[in-house]
């Protein structure tokens, strides 16, 4: 289970989830908040799906082949970048910074999953409003009138 | 428990417990037919496949696909590899779709050199998938599923592979790396040039006790050496490449006329020490625009003849990963 998925945040989950115009709402605020905090602190590029955290504060955007699984091939003896060389390997310092800086043994865990391919339908928004909406992980917002669709049914099939 | 049969010649070698042999045709930077064929043909007899590389260090070349179908008109395996650099998931799909429908059967998934050090260097890059999940998405064809979960059918049948570098930091990520990759699917790997088998050796040890040698076939990259100068450049200025000093001091000891025997020698006994090394079914020769080379040096290693595709007993079904 999610941390997502629990009381009062799951509520609002759901309730951004059936009110699309809250959320934009949301997103108009929350985008450059976070993406300020974000570039500045970590270089970010708003991919709208973080793996900061699971990659020891390393943002894997940055990356000149976006690679989110791992380091490429190319990595230079001194842990420097094949395509600028004047440049660390982000993931030299991804995985250096996973294993010193402080966090939850299961975000140094992350970092040894598959991570599935960026979804640029999320590209330039809210990735924590993502995270909490759970669009990041592949759910779909559902409009209100298809929500009530989908209730409809129930209680007459119970019957 | 799901079965399947071999789908390529490569994969029913490997599956017989044969030690593999495969080499390297780079296209040319040209329309011209003749080169493909007079490049493979000293090749068909002494490898079991040959890979055909997709505009390799961002330099354009005739396309792999293209190119592997002039490959098995002439009899011949190729490996296409598919890079992630140019194309997005829509484009690969629908080019490996034509490319099983040509006859192609193993596909070897790279993240692609940038196009920075190529001739294009002002090009957009792609990269919309990385090497892993490009495997995931191919051995997810091979199950009958689009990308996006829609059903392919019939669903076209390859032999999935990747590619793996020891020789880059952080070297202790490296067999996890790995493992991701056997994760996502893949059946077989090639790995980068080795000149420093200890370091090699080191990884192997790793990949051995994590189990990976048992789930995909791991095929050494090894290749001739033409010069010192070749074994200088390879250690200084190539990014994710080690020789070891013993190698490049046995090139610079020897004579001129001798530099390209002794550089076969040199790949001749990596691949004997590869032999030795628990987990390795094969190995993988990149004799960079220098096929001549390799029945030289197949023949020096004693792996001819290559086993013939009726000399190989149907193998036994095997259980194939999710």
């Amino acid at each position: 289970m999610k941390w997502f998925e629990f009381g009062p945040i799951a509520w609002a989950r759901d309730y951004l989830n059936t009110h699309p115009r809250a959320e934009k709402f949301l997103d108009v605020i929350g985008l450059p908040a976070e993406a300020v905090i974000k570039k500045t602190l970590f270089g970010c590029q708003s991919c709208g799906q973080c793996l900061l955290h699971e990659n020891g504060y390393t943002c894997p955007m940055r990356c000149p082949k976006t690679s989110r699984n791992g380091p490429c091939g190319g990595v230079r003896a001194n842990g420097h970048c094949e395509v600028y060389p004047e440049r660390w390997c982000v993931w030299y310092r991804a995985y250096n910074r996973s294993k010193s800086l402080p966090m939850p043994q299961s975000w140094r865990e992350d970092m040894y999953r598959v991570h599935p391919p960026v979804n640029w339908e999320l590209i330039n928004t809210s990735s924590l409003l993502n995270e909490l909406t759970g669009r990041a992980h592949g759910v779909k917002a559902t409009k209100p009138e298809e929500k009530k669709k989908e209730a409809a049914p129930k209680p007459a099939a119970k019957a | 428990m799901e079965t399947r049969e071999p789908a390529s010649h490569l994969e029913r070698i490997l599956r017989a417990g044969k030690f593999a042999v495969t080499s390297e045709v780079g296209p040319p930077k040209n329309a011209e037919a003749s080169v493909i064929h007079k490049k493979a043909k000293p090749l068909r007899d002494v490898s079991d496949a040959a890979n055909i590389t997709d505009n390799q260090t961002a330099i354009v070349r005739m396309s792999s696909i293209a190119a592997a179908t002039m490959a098995i008109q002439d009899g011949f395996e190729p490996v296409i590899q598919v890079t992630c650099r140019d194309r997005n998931r829509i484009s690969i799909q629908s080019d490996l779709l034509g490319a099983y429908a040509l006859g192609v059967r193993n596909v070897l998934c790279l993240t692609g050199d940038h196009m920075r050090w190529g001739n294009h260097p002002e090009a957009r890059k792609v990269y919309d998938l990385d090497s892993i999940n490009l495997i995931g998405m191919v051995r997810a064809m091979d199950a009958g599923k689009f990308q996006n979960g829609e059903e392919i059918k019939p669903a076209p049948r390859f032999f999935v592979g990747g590619v793996e570098n020891p020789f880059a930091p952080p070297y202790e990520f490296r067999p996890f790396r790995l493992k991701k990759k056997m994760e996502a699917g893949a059946q077989f790997i090639q790995t980068q040039m080795i000149f420093n088998v200890e370091r090699f050796k080191e990884f192997m040890k790793v990949v051995v006790d994590l189990g990976l040698h048992e789930k995909m076939y791991i095929l050494a990259g090894v290749g001739p050496l033409k010069s010192p100068g070749m074994a200088r450049y390879m250690r200084d200025s190539v990014a994710g490449m080690e020789v070891s000093a013993k190698w490049v001091e046995r090139m610079e000891k020897t004579p001129k006329e001798k530099w390209k025997d002794e550089g076969m020698n040199v790949c001749v006994e990596i691949i004997n020490e590869m032999r030795e090394i628990p987990g390795i079914a094969g190995v993988h020769i990149m004799s960079i625009e220098w096929e001549e080379a390799v029945p030289t040096i197949v023949e020096r290693a004693g792996l001819l003849p290559r086993p013939k595709a009726s000399e190989l007993a149907t193998p036994q079904p095997v259980a194939v990963a999710a």
